[in-house]
């Protein structure tokens, strides 16, 4: 099996998914099954294979650098769960 | 519901033009559709109010001889366009009750040309699945059932909502997204027509990321020229889309019904895959007979990599998707659960905010992304990834487009292969490959199976070609003379 309870649990915390300790077993077996099936990859010869990470094979453009949105704090607010006068308010970060 | 609903895109926009209706009598008979087809749950928000205001001002321009190419026409759109002051959720709990502050480029762009909005339709969360499944508002059912018979069948998916609301007459057309086959195997699964172009061709600003170097938006419709004229008002450069290419955006309904003689055809033996039901392989057979008839030239063709297009998919768009899905902070718009502390709170917020497949592939794409793994797997399929296409380069040497089955079956039913991940994966197996190399693909309805229900064939062009794909379709359209539509149980 490609992936243990403990790699789960390590890729959930890096993914900031709390799972539950009984989903833990069931997703290491669903996991390891697709990337079971994913290996077949490895009979792919790549030598010397530029990846790609894209089909639009051009430079990004640039723009001028000025400013053409904003000053909107309340359209930016719109959505957010919690505010208070004007800023977003978020859990303490720093303890 | 009405003669109203029954119209082609192009013939009510004719209708309009010769004030035969207005579009204020096309929208209410459109919204009395949506209202009475509840039970198909395909949308998600309806905008009555917003769709009658549309109409009335269209019919307003109209009058005043200052029409656009869509003035008048009631669409519906995916949700996971974003539609300023409209609930758009990408139907995912975590941005349940979202109202966007903007509106999509491509909306934009239906709005500029005068179409009018029916609503929002349903999709998989973050249009991630094949079957509608994955929705946190419920699965949408297909209109289409087995002769006989009265189980619920899926719509296909990411994009069942727009499917089954053009299949079941609620709307003219449809907006739809295609990351690995979210808009032709809906369409196969619907008998309707769905066309993903180039990548680049439309723009992505104001649409929900899930794989950024594949996700491309395109129409849904039930002609080919109908489609054309979608694809028409959406395309074109968006310098707010880095990825938006700067090109001109053809007259695509004028490539409809032009001659395909002449045009070289490949057929790619490796789509022939095991346990394929023998109906699709005779449909296959009838489509290369079609235009051979038509004038089309048949070369065989090989693409060895066919096969690993899907492992490939699968590593490359779950990566992405768990990069472009970490903004779901629960801070600054959506779903927050308030927890114990700030990753507490992150973490508690993400596992009820997102549904199991979701969490699935951002767990997959952590992983192949994560340290010790990045070259096995992340790099491994993006070198993979360029093997296909280069396959595709390669045809191009002899044809001007290839020829595929849209799908590997008919539409399946709900619930029957949502406790197997992979099983629902291979439904891409034909359409996943486009994504990967960037190139136009499109699903025509070409006949019925044993059990009466749809199956479509796929078309696939050469970068910024679309035009190619319109002749085709429409020539594919006119000998299969497909004129079935589902039985109304709704």
């Amino acid at each position: 099996m490609a992936i243990d309870a403990a790699t789960v649990r390590k890729v959930a915390r890096l993914a900031r998914i709390a799972e539950p300790e009984d989903r833990i077993e069931s997703l290491a077996k669903e996991l390891s099954g697709i990337l079971d099936w994913i290996e077949q990859l490895g009979e792919v010869d790549t030598d010397g294979v530029e990846p790609m990470t894209t089909s639009v094979e051009t430079t990004l453009p640039m723009r001028d650098d000025v400013v053409t949105d904003g000053g909107d704090p309340a359209r930016v607010l719109g959505n957010a769960p919690k505010t208070e006068k004007g800023f977003f308010v978020v859990p303490k970060v720093v303890e | 519901m009405s003669e109203l609903t029954g119209l082609t895109l192009k013939a009510a926009l004719d209708g309009l033009d010769a004030k035969t209706f207005s579009s204020e009598e096309l929208t209410r008979a459109h919204m009395a559709a949506v209202e009475g087809a509840r039970a198909l749950n395909a949308f998600v928000v309806e905008t009555p109010d917003k769709a009658l205001d549309m109409a009335r001002a269209a019919d307003a321009r109209r009058a005043k001889g200052a029409a656009g190419p869509l003035e008048g026409a009631p669409l519906g759109i995916k949700d996971l366009f974003c539609t300023e002051g409209v609930q758009s959720t990408a139907a995912s709990k975590i941005l349940r009750g979202f109202e966007p502050a903007y509106e999509s480029t491509v909306t934009s762009n239906l709005w500029r040309d005068g179409a009018v909005m029916l609503g929002k339709l349903n999709m998989d969360e973050f249009a991630m699945g094949s079957s509608n499944e994955t929705s946190a508002w419920g699965p949408v059912v297909n209109p289409w059932r087995a002769q006989g018979g009265n189980a619920q069948l899926t719509p296909g998916g990411s994009s069942g909502g727009s499917a089954a609301a053009v299949a079941a007459e609620l709307c003219l057309g449809a907006t739809a997204t295609d990351t690995g086959g979210s808009i032709r195997q809906p369409a196969a699964f619907t008998g309707t027509v769905g066309i993903k172009p180039t990548y680049g061709r439309c723009s992505r600003w104001g649409v929900v990321a899930f794989a950024s170097s594949l996700d491309q938006a395109g129409p849904m419709a039930r002609t080919v020229e109908d489609a054309a004229i979608l694809l028409r008002s959406m395309s074109g450069h968006d310098p707010k889309d880095s990825t938006s290419l700067p090109v001109d955006v053809p007259d695509f309904p004028a490539f409809c019904g032009r001659s395909v003689k002449g045009l070289r055809i490949g057929v790619p033996k490796e789509y022939r895959v095991d346990g394929m039901p023998p109906e699709i392989d005779a449909l296959w057979e009838q489509g290369i007979a079609w235009l051979k008839d038509a004038g089309c030239e048949i070369v065989e063709v090989s693409l060895p990599h066919t096969k690993y297009a899907l492992p490939a998919y699968y590593i490359v768009a779950p990566a992405e998707a768990s990069s472009n899905l970490a903004r779901y902070d629960g801070m600054r718009y959506g779903l927050r659960v308030d927890g114990e502390s700030l990753i507490d709170t992150y973490e508690k917020t993400r596992a009820e905010g997102f549904g199991a497949e979701v969490k699935r592939r951002i767990l997959i794409g952590t992983y192949v992304l994560s340290a010790g793994y990045y070259d096995a797997y992340y790099l491994k399929a993006l070198k993979v990834r360029r093997r296909i296409a280069d396959d595709f380069d390669q045809a191009w040497e002899k044809v001007d487009a290839l020829l595929t089955p849209t799908a590997p079956s008919a539409a399946f039913a709900l619930g029957e292969k949502s406790d197997d991940p992979v099983a629902m994966y291979l439904n891409d197996i034909f359409t996943v490959t486009v994504n990967l190399a960037g190139l136009p693909g499109m699903s025509v309805p070409a006949g019925l199976d044993a059990q009466g229900l749809p199956l479509g064939l796929q078309l696939i062009g050469r970068n910024l070609d679309e035009g190619t794909l319109f002749s085709l379709g429409a020539a594919i359209e006119k000998a299969a003379d497909f004129r079935a539509k589902p039985q109304r149980w709704w």
